[in-house]
């Protein structure tokens, strides 16, 4: 495809890799933030062109993989009622609630539809009068435009049957948790090309400033990743901890001004849950006062349904970058994407889903993990 | 306040269902698990066993080959085809993939109530013209008329009879290592034009479905290897990565190939870039997959692109010795991955 394959060019992508190598004098440890990123990393094998130079940590940066169980179980809770249409992106319909995924919801009857754009949420509640329509707004900063708009839409045609199920987080936060654990190891950041986007980089400039790392904005393809990580390596090599944008197609310092100031119209810093990490003070988004009506918490009385996270699943080391997926000692066995025990095995940005689909322990070794071939 | 919550009605642990799902439907694990457990411990017989697209049976001295398929799409109709052709072209398909040489069809229809007419005439016109072009005769037939409400507008069943050679049977039990993997046209197209006129998706594009019947290209393979022919599949319903694992898992052997060989039209990468599906596991109509000795990989690469459907065919890969019943890609970057099935539908991803 035009302006994609360029970026998927083996032959510009190994001169990257090379120049890397030649720079390096240590290995270094960087965290990619986006869970598409991670799937280029591993679908690509760029972790493997650049062993003993660099060590890829995957990041937190899976929007399906953070959700926490209980917003799963407030949505099964919701489409399991005769009076809603629940409304969600296809990725979150196999994702595990602490008993039953949405799929299986809507074998049972419960209505759930997939859709591409929240607005078409909004036009499912204005074509369907006598039912509660309920979108599913899960997402980084990446989704939430699109997400206000559509409560702004309901709140300009007043469309009272239309509500959103919030679950936004934001990148910084998380960051900085990360960086204040004291085990961290990161020494640079690789952030998601499609967040600064929206936000663009002023907030994390104070971030790198205060913790000394290298923050690249990057891109998904695989030659945008070898180039940021190019960029850090350069920086972490010379001792110096800026932001830096490789994603110049697409990321400005300020963002999208438009559609910040729609996000803050709508939405206001809140305290988030994230799965298998915990709470995050003013780590997501909420619906503001001003637009309650449309918050499904409140109107359905959802506050207080709570769930607590199973001690099994490793998912928030995972989603922290301390251990690797195939580290957890349910990988590929107890734990395979037709029984995935936790989100990062459904998603198609999950690390454990990249690990196990393209086969990262299996190739070498040919021997499948025990129970992979007759998990069906 | 305190929310007054109902039991969530959902006993069974995560991933064991007691219902259908739609993923039973996706051609990925599950629909093989609906067929080994819910299926194929009621029905005995050899050659249902095989699990073939279609089954072979003796007939005084001709070797018969048997094939149904059963059509539920929607739209019915969409850009390139409609429900019809991929009926007809569908089960003439399942026959060529077993080597015969396709003769007579059945046809049979579930019709819901308030399927306008000059529709079903547009449909049962298509078919008519699909099976003249693909040489075969609609020898027998049904009608049932379902309450409003019962059926999607219209499903059609089709069963086709064909004649196979005794010469030429290829089955996917034949591939050995070192036999060549050929795709006789472009991937994906079938399903990304489905997918791009359902309702309410909202983008526009120059796709069509690839349906063709593609007894012709056999026929070319088949003369220009004198019949050696390992195996052929049609990567229908979950895509090439799925024909390729059932080809790997019945043979024993690995598959390897490679992406930059892959033939995948702009337009469907653009729009599987854009609803973040894999065009491995999207659905095609008008193509196959050939694996074929080395000896004569040319030959039949060349018969393939002499012939109007084949002209995109391409060599993508070969079967190998090492990861038995595994599919592997040689990504561009020179990584490896392993391409499996699926558990269920792709999911479209969030941004």
């Amino acid at each position: 495809m035009k302006y994609l394959s360029e970026y998927r060019d083996g032959t510009i992508g190994r001169a990257i890799a090379d120049r890397i190598r030649a720079t390096a004098t240590k290995q270094w440890m960087i965290m990619e933030l986006c869970g598409g990123q991670t799937h280029t990393i591993v679908r690509q094998g760029i972790d493997e062109l650049l062993s003993g130079v660099v060590e890829m940590i995957h990041g937190p940066g899976c929007p399906v993989c953070v959700t926490p169980l209980e917003q799963i179980d407030r949505a099964v809770h919701l489409a399991s009622r005769p009076d809603v249409i629940l409304t969600s992106f296809g990725d979150m319909l196999r994702v595990p609630g602490s008993e039953c995924d949405l799929l299986q919801v809507r074998a049972r009857g419960g209505a759930i539809r997939v859709v591409y754009s929240p607005l078409d949420a909004v036009k499912m509640a204005i074509d369907n009068p006598d039912k509660q329509v309920v979108f599913f707004a899960v997402g980084f900063e990446t989704t939430a435009p699109a997400n206000a708009m559509a409560v702004w839409r309901a709140a300009q045609l007043d469309v009272s049957n239309f509500s959103m199920l919030v679950s936004h987080v934001t990148v910084p936060p998380a960051m900085l948790a990360i960086l204040d654990a004291p085990d961290n190891h990161v020494q640079a950041f690789l952030a998601a090309g499609h967040v600064c986007t929206v936000m663009g980089w002023e907030e994390y400039e104070p971030i790198a400033a205060k913790y000394q790392v290298p923050i690249i904005v990057t891109g998904f393809e695989p030659v945008d990743i070898l180039e940021g990580i190019w960029l850090a390596v350069q920086q972490l090599e010379a001792g110096e901890a800026r932001v830096e944008n490789q994603y110049v197609r697409s990321v400005r310092r300020d963002g999208n001004l438009p559609a910040r100031k729609l996000v803050s119209k709508i939405f206001r810093v809140a305290d988030r849950k994230w799965r298998g990490i915990g709470e995050i003070p003013g780590s997501g988004l909420a619906i503001r006062e001003e637009f309650a009506d449309f918050d499904a918490e409140r109107r359905f009385a959802l506050e207080d349904l709570a769930t607590n996270e199973p001690a099994e699943c490793r998912s928030g080391d995972v989603l922290r970058g301390r251990i690797k997926p195939n580290e957890c000692p349910m990988f590929g066995t107890a734990c395979v994407p037709d029984h995935p025990m936790g989100a990062p095995m459904v998603s198609s940005e999950g690390a454990c889903a990249a690990y196990f689909n393209y086969g990262r322990t299996r190739i070498k070794g040919t021997a499948a993990p025990k129970g992979v071939k007759e998990s069906v | 306040m305190t929310a007054t919550i109902p039991a969530f009605a959902c006993p069974a642990p995560i991933g064991v269902t007691d219902r259908v799902v739609l993923g039973h439907g996706s051609g990925g694990k599950l629909s093989g698990a609906l067929l080994r457990q819910h299926f194929l411990p009621h029905f005995q017989s050899s050659a249902l066993r095989q699990l073939g697209d279609g089954a072979v049976v003796s007939a005084g001295v001709s070797q018969v080959v048997v094939s149904t398929d059963t059509f539920v799409v929607s739209p019915l109709e969409f850009p390139g085809g409609n429900i019809g052709t991929l009926a007809v072209n569908g089960t003439v398909n399942d026959l060529a993939m077993m080597g015969a040489h396709p003769y007579y069809l059945t046809a049979a229809f579930v019709i819901e109530e308030g399927l306008p007419l000059e529709v079903l005439d547009r449909i049962v016109a298509s078919m008519a013209h699909a099976a003249h072009v693909a040489g075969v005769e609609i020898v027998t037939g049904d009608t049932k008329v379902v309450e409003r409400g019962k059926g999607d507008g219209l499903f059609i069943n089709t069963t086709g009879i064909g004649f196979a050679d005794s010469e030429f049977r290829p089955m996917p039990s034949n591939v050995r290592p070192g036999d060549v993997v050929l795709l006789s046209g472009p991937i994906g197209l079938h399903g990304m034009t489905i997918l791009s006129t359902r309702e309410g998706l909202g983008f526009e594009s120059d796709l069509a479905s690839d349906t063709a019947a593609l007894y012709p290209l056999v026929d070319a393979v088949k003369r220009a290897t004198d019949g050696a022919v390992s195996a052929l599949r049609d990567p229908t319903r979950g895509g090439l990565a799925s024909a390729l694992n059932e080809i790997a898992a019945s043979s024993g052997v690995g598959v390897m190939i490679e992406e930059a060989s892959l033939p995948i039209p702009a337009a469907v990468a653009g729009a599987c870039e854009m609803l973040g599906l894999d065009p491995l596991y999207v659905a095609n109509e008008g193509n196959f997959v050939a694996f074929v000795p080395e000896a004569y990989a040319d030959a039949a690469l060349a018969a393939l692109q002499a012939h109007p459907l084949g002209a995109n065919a391409r060599r993508i890969g070969v079967a190998v010795a090492e990861h038995p019943s595994m599919v592997v890609m040689r990504t561009g970057f020179g990584a490896t991955r392993i391409v499996d099935l699926l558990p269920g539908d792709q999911l479209p991803r969030i941004c």
